[in-house]
């Protein structure tokens, strides 16, 4: 399984940002959630989402093995097995690996569970399966 | 505390300090936050008599306790101060995602005190707390400035901050954010200009703390659901506000050439449906909203963008100033922004000028030339730079209406759209008497937010006057404003059908404490009459004849449109007074009686 957004359906409202922060961190704090929602205002007047798609670069570069994959398919953190060397962010091409040591003391990503779906009221975000990777 | 941030951030602006205070639990605990804060600090901090203007007046910013956190449409500051425009209570409700970040920095409450001897910006990152040199943003459009600091500090800071109005002390100088979201009325922009702040700049990265973290999220997700799958949801989150604007021409209630009439020739250009088709780019939302009512759209002829227009906006400067044309409506509404006035009022106030200018009481002479006639958009825009600098007819018309009635005279009072001072919104009240009620007693002057009634009154019979009408708007008066009071919109509630009950688990899971919408509306109520007895001291001789409406509205009947002929006698005016002061406990000239007070535990220091 892995997030989609539509980022024309997005109103940037960042309930979806709480959400995730509550779900890996169990804490109300949108600077810890794991999709980034960028503001274009004045002009284009478009928001940006950026999500993450399950692609696995992180979890291949990371040295102690602590980004993992679940039954469903989608990477996590094994937050006492990060180290935070950072190799995993910049593998990230969404940009959506994170490591703030002011923030947490471990690397944070998505991990599907659908929370941010739950709470957008405007269709923005859905989960599905990751596309077939072409032979 | 659970649900807080914890703190209340005081500047003094004369000396340059800051100072955190941890917020007073029995604060909390009584008035909640937002506008009870606000009401509490006012009465409390700001000595009797202050010039609104002066060092002695405070500028009070407060979250409420469902700010930031996972609760549909948790994004409303308020901003109480006292008000330049009526002199006397204001209290500006701002959307958007500031609240949400004071949170995120560990405040409740910022308190502006004093005036800076020069133009500063109030910088919080987190526990870093700074007033700057804001020379180089001073003088400049709101917009403009939002956008500097954007690209200065980076998009996790939230910025709210004064245009050249607010700046040059405009009465009903506005605050802007998020590019188009404002603390609107009562010229609380005005105050921060006179204490030479141009912007408030925050980001916070820490933790709100809940109660019961189980129980929270599950209420949270609960609201949620019932807001997505509520039947009105595609249909509002289409339209948002300007949904009303076709029903409000239909049943006569759009205001129209300064609310001499409530149906408009022209109104299918300024229609809902018109202005999502021709103008409207994308859906823009306040801080964890699921049913955005922000409309962001770009023009053509102008070739500009601008958040909105809003119903409140169409209706003022669209039909009441007898423009039919959306474009040159959100045009009207940019330039507002980026100046830093309230579009209500500047359209009202304009409104007037133009029937002034219509009957021959103005001339071009007065006018600087200009063709101050209902439909001429150029003319708004013209007026709108006028007001902002203060310049010939714009100086007269930057005190507000009431004022510039006043020293105009020759019976140009009587069209003077506004109650206490405040310019009226955008419901045309000839014949809607919970309405016409709602605005004569509403906490502000004539806003429409405390007490929408309009509905209610197609619903019930427009003309009754009843004791269960002016039921309801009390009810109203208490029950809608405690949304300001949590921090969180009340549209989900009113256009959305979201059963309120949804919203007592979740208060509960985040407070740890238990309350009952009826305690709730108790604080309401208190809340109500301390706004009340706030008039009452700054304002020697308040009493009844400060509730009355525009004497239009019971001397005019409407010329046109669905109401045309039907009005409210002045003697029903004043039976929905008598029914309204004995309902609540005040005395027949509107004050509250002692035994009033007493049932609501008002403390004696704040009736002093």
């Amino acid at each position: 399984m892995r997030l989609y957004v539509d980022s024309s359906r997005c109103s940037g409202c960042n309930a979806c940002r709480v959400a995730c922060s509550l779900s890996v961190f169990g804490e109300n704090n949108p600077k810890k959630a794991s999709l980034v929602i960028e503001p274009h205002f004045p002009a284009p007047g478009v928001y940006k989402v950026r999500v993450c798609t399950q692609c696995g670069d992180c979890a291949a570069v990371c040295p102690t093995e602590a980004i993992k994959q679940d039954a469903q398919g989608a990477y996590y953190v094994e937050f006492s097995e990060c180290n935070l060397c950072e190799a995993c962010v910049p593998e990230c091409p969404e940009e959506v690996m994170f490591v703030r040591p002011e923030l947490a003391d471990t690397a944070w990503k998505c991990t599907a569970c659908g929370d941010c779906v739950a709470v957008c009221g405007t269709s923005a975000l859905w989960l599905g399966e990751k596309e077939a990777v072409a032979a | 505390m659970n649900g807080y941030g914890g703190h209340i951030l005081r500047v003094n602006l004369a000396t340059g300090q800051v100072k955190k205070e941890p917020t007073p639990a029995d604060l909390a605990r009584d008035y909640l936050g937002g506008r009870g804060f606000g009401i509490y600090f006012l009465l409390k901090e700001v000595p009797k008599g202050a010039d609104p203007l002066g060092p002695e007046n405070k500028l009070i910013i407060s979250s409420g306790p469902l700010s930031g956190l996972l609760v549909a449409g948790g994004g409303k500051c308020d901003w109480t101060c006292k008000a330049p425009l009526t002199g006397g209570y204001a209290s500006a409700s701002m959307g958007g995602h500031f609240t949400a970040e004071l949170k995120y920095a560990g405040l409740d409450s910022i308190i502006l005190e004093g005036i800076s001897p020069k133009p500063v910006y109030l910088f919080i990152d987190d526990d870093k707390i700074e007033l700057r040199d804001a020379s180089e943003y001073w003088g400049k459009g709101s917009m403009t400035v939002e956008k500097m600091m954007k690209d200065k500090f980076g998009e996790e800071f939230q910025i709210a901050v004064i245009g050249p109005a607010g700046e040059n002390m405009v009465s009903f100088a506005h605050i802007n954010h998020d590019f188009g979201r404002q603390a609107g009325r009562g010229g609380v922009g005005a105050v921060m200009g006179s204490k030479k702040v141009k912007a408030i700049v925050v980001r916070g990265t820490k933790s709100v703390p809940v109660a019961d973290m189980e129980a929270y999220r599950k209420a949270g997700m609960a609201l949620y659901k019932a807001c997505k799958d509520a039947e009105g949801l595609q249909e509002w989150t289409r339209y948002g506000t300007t949904i009303v604007t076709s029903w409000c021409n239909e049943v006569g209630a759009l205001p129209t050439r300064n609310f001499s009439a409530g149906s408009f020739e022209g109104a299918q250009g300024i229609y809902g449906q018109t202005m999502r088709e021709k103008i409207v780019i994308t859906d823009k939302g306040c801080f964890g909203c699921p049913c955005p009512c922000g409309k962001y759209s770009k023009t053509k002829k102008y070739n500009s963008y601008v958040e909105g227009p809003e119903y409140e906006t169409i209706g003022l400067l669209g039909s009441n100033v007898g423009i039919d044309d959306i474009e040159a409506v959100a045009q009207a509404n940019l330039l507002c922004d980026e100046m830093g006035i309230d579009t209500i009022s500047a359209g009202n106030v304009i409104a007037w000028a133009m029937e002034c200018y219509e009957k021959g009481i103005f001339t071009k002479q007065d006018t600087g030339g200009i063709e101050l006639k209902f439909g001429n958009a150029d003319a708004v825009f013209k007026m709108i730079e006028m007001i902002t600098k203060k310049e010939g007819l714009g100086a007269l018309l930057a005190d507000g209406v009431k004022k510039a009635s006043q020293e105009i005279g020759k019976g140009t009072e009587k069209f003077a759209i506004q109650v206490k001072g405040m310019e009226q919104s955008a419901y045309q009240t000839h014949n809607a008497t919970a309405m016409l009620l709602a605005y004569m007693t509403c906490d502000v002057g004539a806003h429409h937010n405390r007490a929408w009634a309009i509905t209610y009154d197609i619903q019930v019979g427009r003309d009754k006057v009843v004791p269960e009408k002016v039921a309801r708007v009390i009810w109203l008066q208490h029950f809608r404003p405690m949304f300001d009071v949590l921090g969180a919109c009340r549209l989900q509630w009113v256009e959305l059908g979201i059963d309120r009950d949804l919203y007592v688990p979740l208060l509960e899971a985040i407070t740890g404490i238990h309350r009952t919408w009826e305690d709730i509306e108790k604080v309401g109520e208190r809340i109500w009459n301390l706004t009340r007895l706030y008039w009452a001291r700054e304002n020697a001789g308040f009493g009844r004849a400060w509730d009355m409406p525009a004497p239009r509205f019971y001397e005019e009947p409407p010329t046109s449109g669905v109401t045309k002929g039907q009005y409210t006698k002045l003697e029903d005016v004043n039976k929905l007074l008598d029914m309204y002061y004995e309902q609540r406990g005040w005395d027949s000239n509107g004050l509250p009686k002692p035994e009033t007070l007493e049932k609501l535990g008002i403390p004696q220091e704040l009736v002093a």
